[in-house]
């Protein structure tokens, strides 16, 4: 147990390996206290750093050397030392800077939810959710971009994207080539592939799991319809591509698989990479060995209406008066 | 008249070649260093001359090179940053065009010290003169048996590389340099590991400025404490200073620090005072990444001390009376110059030249550029200079590298000392189109501060 080290997390302490990033020690933990992360993918090595959504604060930097660390750190790339104490919700100042990244980041995106194909599965429409203004203060242009083709199956909304580089991390370490990257600088920086290059290999199309928002689409999923309206099951199939185990999740629309993508975990990060012929071209229920219904977060408005009936609210199942005010709601709710 | 260290010769005819710099006691430092002390005590000897880095931080360069690590078997690299690219700052282009022996002797000793025995200068792309004559003082330097295999029969060898970068800004922050020079993207690394560790090629690497390398041969000529007598407390030795604005003698001074700055502004030897017979209404002591201040806490501290030039005077009093020295970019401006309009102006620098890759500089920026260019064309509100002040503030501290701080302090200390001009464009936005808010009282001496009793509290 020695070489284990200490940390605690907004006062709960955990041991983890040495070397461990804040970020990941937090995950062990579990909870709320987790710092939402944009850019870093624990599946992608050198991710991370860049969204600055996941800073927290470290009020001691070890036992060794108990001074505060003088900004607020990304968690997600530092590591931990022995005796750290961190703050993340519990610090008035960290959630105040992280309500300055989300702003940040909404300033030049469209919000262009209800008809963006990842609404329902966006990481930054939770994180907008959670730390958001209401109101913009922005009341300039947004920057637009048009939306390109990168590959025969994937199509690239640039307007949408919060350059988290993932896309370009997956591309260098899971595919073979990559073709595509970051142009230009700044606020004008884009993902493109240079001169129209298509993105054609067995992996490519794992760049549209990755992305956190809605930049790059599955062109076979384009507006068939909302992920909260589709139904996810756990199904395998024996894949022949060396890479690929084939272990996926099939979206249904009644009969019909609407798309098939990675099995994602509890931070929305894929278990195992697919190949493109289990994404793109096995869209049929004979073509799969069906598992179970995929387990989604009942906070997650994929899981509304399907597999967790509603419940009122703790605090109105104890308070008789407000049991007596909701009284139609509830009936509606048992009815329901 | 003031001790030069750097410019001592910089008016011989023909001292940008290896044969006049010799006669004037050029490379005496490649000889000493190499032939007489080991590399620890070179190290030492920077240590003891208490040098700070000229780029920008002021970290101790003896202390930087000291953390360099040594792992067997690998190489180490020492770097050479000149990409210099600082608003108001052109020390580093002026000290390669005139002594670029200067720097190639530096960088001899340096590497010698480190135990490099490969070394690049990094030059900004459009500095492509420049590039010219440090590669012609590089062949120069070779055929005279100071670089390349076994110099001066020491059994030392050293390859020197001049390496053009791209002309972004950007590449002038350490680990973005680095990535450069390996060839990819210039994005700023995240630290740690910090380059002494881990730098180019993922070999330990120290990365210096052409002003702090330059340094290192006066020091090694005459020694770490004959340095560190000039200058005053932490702040030792000579510092280029690149004067630029409404000054009646712009130019490269070599300075004392310590000299108090009215007397930089004011006196003959240097900057000769304010141009046109006007008044100092603000000033940006460090290059313009530093906060700008008003003339009368330029000229002195709120306690109505006079302010000298160092890195510790300058900063006194912190960001709320107290800018940096940074790199040595002073810009003066007089009565007529409009603080909202330079403060777009820099603003719209940072926003060009940020690299994009972490969201609060790459967004914010931009959104500060676009609220500065509404006032300063007269649409603002006084709810926008809130909300600048707010943007500033989510951006400082929060970025990977530097950057995003540069460009959020010259927006804050505007707001902070020049709030009054930035209301006045709101009120008066048709005539602030065509007149200036002036000198208003920016260059009154400071009310002492009334000392208020704790006892009975």
């Amino acid at each position: 147990m020695s070489d284990l080290v200490k940390v605690t997390i907004d006062g709960i302490t955990v041991e983890v390996e040495p070397g461990t990033t804040i970020l990941n020690a937090a995950r062990q933990i579990g909870g709320e206290i987790v710092p939402p992360a944009m850019c870093y993918y624990s599946k992608l090595k050198g991710s991370g750093g860049k969204c600055r959504t996941c800073i927290v604060k470290v009020s001691k930097g070890s036992e060794k050397d108990p001074r505060p660390m003088p900004k607020l750190v990304a968690s997600c790339r530092t590591t931990v030392m022995d005796g750290m104490e961190v703050q993340n919700i519990t610090s008035p100042e960290v959630l105040e800077a992280r309500a300055g990244v989300v702003e940040i980041l909404l300033i030049n995106h469209p919000l262009d939810c209800p008809v963006c194909d990842q609404a329902g599965e966006c990481d930054l429409q939770n994180l907008s959710y959670e730390h958001g203004l209401q109101k913009t203060r922005y009341e300039f242009e947004r920057r637009t971009f048009d939306r390109i083709d990168i590959g025969d199956k994937i199509q690239l909304h640039m307007n949408r994207c919060i350059l988290c580089y993932r896309c370009v991390f997956t591309a260098d370490q899971i595919t073979n080539k990559r073709v595509h990257g970051i142009l230009n600088r700044g606020d004008h920086s884009e993902i493109s592939t240079y001169i129209q290059t298509a993105v054609d290999n067995d992996f490519s199309g794992n760049v549209i799991d990755v992305c956190p928002v809605g930049a790059l689409t599955d062109k076979t999923f384009r507006f068939k319809n909302r992920v909260w309206f589709t139904k996810p099951i756990d199904a395998h199939r024996n894949c022949t591509h060396e890479k690929c185990n084939g272990k996926v999740t099939l979206w249904y629309k009644g009969e019909d698989v609407l798309r098939v993508t990675a099995r994602k975990d509890q931070y929305g990060e894929v278990e195992e990479f697919i190949c493109n012929e289990c994404r793109f071209d096995k869209k049929k229920t004979n073509d799969w060995t069906l598992e179970h219904p995929t387990h989604i977060s009942d906070t997650s408005v994929i899981s509304s209406n399907h597999y967790e009936t509603f419940k009122p609210l703790p605090v109105i199942k104890e308070n008789l008066a407000l049991q007596e005010a909701n009284k139609r709601e509830l009936e509606k709710s048992i009815k329901f | 008249m003031a001790r030069k260290l750097l410019l001592e010769h910089i008016n011989v005819p023909g001292i940008n070649t290896l044969e006049v710099y010799r006669q004037k006691g050029g490379y005496r430092a490649v000889e000493k260093a190499l032939k007489t002390l080991t590399p620890d005590d070179v190290v030492e000897e920077v240590k003891k001359s208490g040098l700070r880095g000229r780029g920008g931080a002021g970290f101790p360069t003896g202390m930087k090179w000291s953390f360099l690590a040594k792992p067997e078997g690998v190489a180490r690299y020492l770097v050479c940053n000149a990409d210099e690219s600082e608003p108001g700052t052109f020390k580093d282009r002026f000290l390669m065009t005139h002594i670029p022996h200067a720097l190639i002797e530096g960088m001899i000793v340096a590497s010698y010290a480190l135990g490099a025995n490969t070394s690049y200068i990094y030059v900004r792309g459009e500095m492509m003169p420049q590039i010219r004559i440090l590669e012609r003082a590089i062949e120069e330097a070779r055929a005279a048996g100071f670089l390349g295999k076994n110099i001066l029969g020491t059994g030392y060898n050293l390859e020197l590389y001049v390496q053009p970068g791209g002309g972004a800004y950007i590449c002038g922050e350490e680990t973005a340099l680095l990535e450069s020079l390996e060839g990819k993207r210039g994005n700023p690394r995240i630290k740690p590991p910090f380059p002494a560790i881990a730098g180019l090629y993922g070999c330990p690497t120290v990365v210096n400025n052409v002003e702090s390398i330059a340094a290192v041969v006066p020091i090694i000529n005459d020694g770490g404490d004959e340095y560190a007598k000039i200058g005053i407390g932490r702040s030792t030795g000579t510092k280029l200073i690149s004067a630029s604005g409404n000054l009646v003698k712009p130019g490269v001074y070599e300075i004392e620090l310590g000299l108090p700055v009215e007397e930089f502004i004011y006196s003959d030897e240097y900057c000769g005072g304010i141009a046109n017979g006007k008044k100092l209404k603000a000033t940006v002591a460090g290059g313009s990444s530093v906060p700008i201040l008003p003339a009368n806490l330029t000229l002195k501290y709120a306690n109505g001390e006079p302010r000298l030039m160092s890195y510790e005077s300058l900063s006194e009093g912190g960001f709320a009376t107290g800018t940096m020295l940074g790199s040595g970019g002073f810009i003066a401006f007089d009565e007529d110059q409009c603080i909202v309009r330079n403060t777009w102006n820099f603003s719209r620098f940072y926003h060009h030249e940020s690299c994009g890759q972490c969201s609060p500089c790459r967004e914010g920026t931009g959104w500060m550029e676009k609220i500065l260019h509404k006032i300063e064309y007269g649409h603002g509100t006084m709810e926008d200079i809130d909300l600048l002040w707010d943007v500033q503030r989510k951006i400082e501290g929060n970025t990977i590298c530097p950057l995003g701080d540069a460009a959020a302090w010259p927006v804050a200390s505007a707001i902070r000392h020049f709030r009054d001009e930035f209301e006045w464009h709101v009120k008066e936005p048709m005539k602030s189109q065509s007149t200036n808010y002036g000198l208003a009282n920016y260059a009154n001496p400071i009310e002492k501060q009334v000392e208020v009793k704790q006892d009975n509290l």
